[in-house]
């Protein structure tokens, strides 16, 4: 691969990959309310 | 357990709204959702076309700016009035109840055609394994295959070859639809996304190895600067990213109203919108290492065997899976994976219809299921396996695209932010439990950026359909099945936000009463 092509990918992976793996973190920073959990068994309609 | 209805004290209704077990099968549904057929088939060929490498700026800024915005707003609306579209655009205002049964109806034209592309999909995995299409990928698609018709029309004259993998593809599909969000859609999605990833992984190892991969990698990020100049560009990004997320046609308004009380919006849909983009960063890296090898073994450059959609997958994908050691492995693993990714999007398209009905008429999860589905299965398969359901497909995907999900969007975003007012109102919600905050920023982007995005991408689309007939098909077929079912979507949602709600509706619902009113009591200082 040509270094301008490489480095174009390097980015994309970085920033879309890297936002995927920032936004994992940021929601396992912040786990359900356990309090808030809905009924055992879904109340179907 | 304390419920909300419970809590506050007042008798809860005879049923309450369903919901997904945990917040982690609602992220992988809105994923599903999300990860469509486009993000294979469009993208990789969006991006090339439109500056290679370069096109992840606009990509991202359109991303960033609109679709993230456009996103959270589904999910502000869904989740605070507790609703499928038309009764969660009812309870945000009266006024509004139309635009959700235009998403509804939208729904239901996306529904009829997409299930066809899936059953196609289906058989291709199968002639993966047989290389049915021998030395001629395209007559074997348009001849043998499709047999399609010379003239574009409405012939009912059958395709068994299609008629009955389509109907498999509904019977597997009404099942799902059935069993409720819990058993069916959140267990559907918790099957068919993770066994998506893994095929499609699969299948982006194995181009690599491919010879000529190199080659088609560094067609597709080589970046063109200049492109950036161009405002045709910024438009694709911003086209691409507001479909490929799914917003504004009523799907995570949906999915949304399914999520508990307490829960944190923005942090899952950060999740959601960039595990999106991530299968389309590697969806064009498998797309254009196997284009590379096509390229190299058919001697020509890489932009006379890039394109995208059908072409694409049923054309070029056939004649890779000829030429490549292993091709048999590789069509499986690429048919299959449009198979899953289609799936996962229909159940979500037809989840907006079933919500519709269940909450306007009040009826049980099943009766909903079926009163919808089967009638929808039945169009289905009337209409698309025949020798002109190509052409009719083509019609509606890009009418329905164009004059339904786009210029919806633009009315909705237009009305909440600046006649109804409500983006405050819903960015109070979205904040009260979520971990990041959309406030002023948030604001602006869906009350000036999005609307000034969306009007010129429909102005664009309106002048190219109106200068010259959409791929040259007869003037009175496009004015009947082009812009004819684009007015008669608006006109319909009109007559259905006429008929009254059913007594046995949701729109008195005490159980969204009780927890309406609590949360206004903790919102209000």
């Amino acid at each position: 691969m040509t270094p301008i092509a490489i480095t174009m990918l390097v980015i994309a992976l970085l920033t879309i990959w890297g936002g995927l793996a920032l936004s994992l973190v940021n929601l396992s920073r912040h786990p359900e309310d356990e309090g808030n959990l809905p009924e055992d068994i879904a109340p179907e309609l | 357990m304390t419920t909300p209805s419970s809590a506050s004290g007042v008798k809860p209704a005879s049923a309450s709204r369903e919901t997904f077990s945990t917040r982690k099968l609602f992220i992988l549904s809105a994923i599903g959702s999300a990860v469509g057929l486009g993000n294979i088939w469009r993208f990789p060929y969006i991006a090339y076309d439109n500056g290679g490498g370069a096109f992840l700026i606009p990509y991202l800024a359109a991303l960033l700016s609109a679709g993230i915005p456009l996103l959270f707003l589904d999910y502000a609306i869904g989740h605070k009035f507790r609703g499928s579209a038309p009764l969660a655009y009812r309870r945000l205002h009266r006024g509004a109840e139309v635009l959700g049964w235009w998403q509804v109806l939208v729904c239901f034209i996306i529904a009829i055609y997409y299930a066809v592309i899936i059953a196609w999909a289906a058989m291709y995995t199968w002639f993966s394994v047989t290389k049915a299409w021998g030395d001629d990928a395209a007559g074997f698609l348009m001849g043998d295959f499709l047999k399609v018709a010379d003239v574009p029309g409405v012939k009912l004259e059958y395709v068994p070859g299609i008629f009955w993998p389509l109907l498999v593809v509904w019977i597997v599909t009404i099942v799902i639809m059935v069993a409720g969000v819990r058993k069916g859609i959140s267990r559907a999605n918790g099957i068919f996304l993770p066994l998506l990833v893994v095929m499609f992984v699969l299948l982006v190892v194995q181009s690599l190895f491919l010879p000529g991969a190199i080659d088609g990698l560094n067609a597709f990020f080589t970046p063109n600067w200049e492109a950036l100049g161009d405002p045709g560009v910024w438009a694709a990004a911003y086209g691409h990213i507001f479909f490929s997320l799914s917003v504004a046609f009523g799907i995570m308004i949906t999915y949304s109203s399914y999520l508990k009380r307490k829960t944190d919006l923005t942090g899952s849909g950060m999740v959601v919108a960039f595990a999106n983009s991530g299968f389309e960063i590697l969806a064009g890296i498998g797309v254009f290492a196997a284009l590379g090898f096509m390229a190299q073994a058919a001697g020509s450059a890489i932009d006379e065997v890039a394109t995208a959609g059908v072409g694409l997958a049923f054309i070029a994908f056939p004649t890779i899976v000829s030429e490549a050691p292993f091709g048999a492995l590789m069509g499986v693993l690429f048919f299959g994976s449009l198979v899953f990714a289609g799936m996962t999007s229909l159940i979500s398209i037809l989840e907006v219809i079933v919500a519709a009905v269940q909450d306007k008429l009040g009826w049980s999860r099943i009766a909903s299921a079926l009163a919808v589905c089967v009638p929808v299965a039945v169009i289905s398969t009337v209409l698309f396996p025949t020798v002109t359901g190509l052409y009719l497909l083509d019609t509606f995907d890009a009418f329905v695209n164009s004059f339904g999900i786009l210029a919806g969007a633009l009315v909705a975003v237009v009305l909440i932010s600046w006649v109804f007012r409500k983006l405050p109102t819903l960015s109070v919600h979205l904040n009260r439990s979520s971990s990041i905050k959309m406030r002023r920023t948030w604001m602006v982007l869906v009350g000036v950026v999005a609307p000034l995005a969306l009007a010129y991408m429909l102005y664009n689309e309106f002048v190219t359909k109106i200068t010259e007939p959409y791929e040259g098909y007869p003037v009175e077929f496009l004015a009947i099945y082009g812009w004819g079912m684009a007015g008669a979507l608006v006109i319909v949602a009109v007559i259905l936000t006429l008929v009254p709600w059913s007594r046995k509706s949701k729109v008195d619902d005490p159980e969204y009463a009780a927890i309406a009113a609590r949360e206004n009591e903790e919102t209000t200082p």
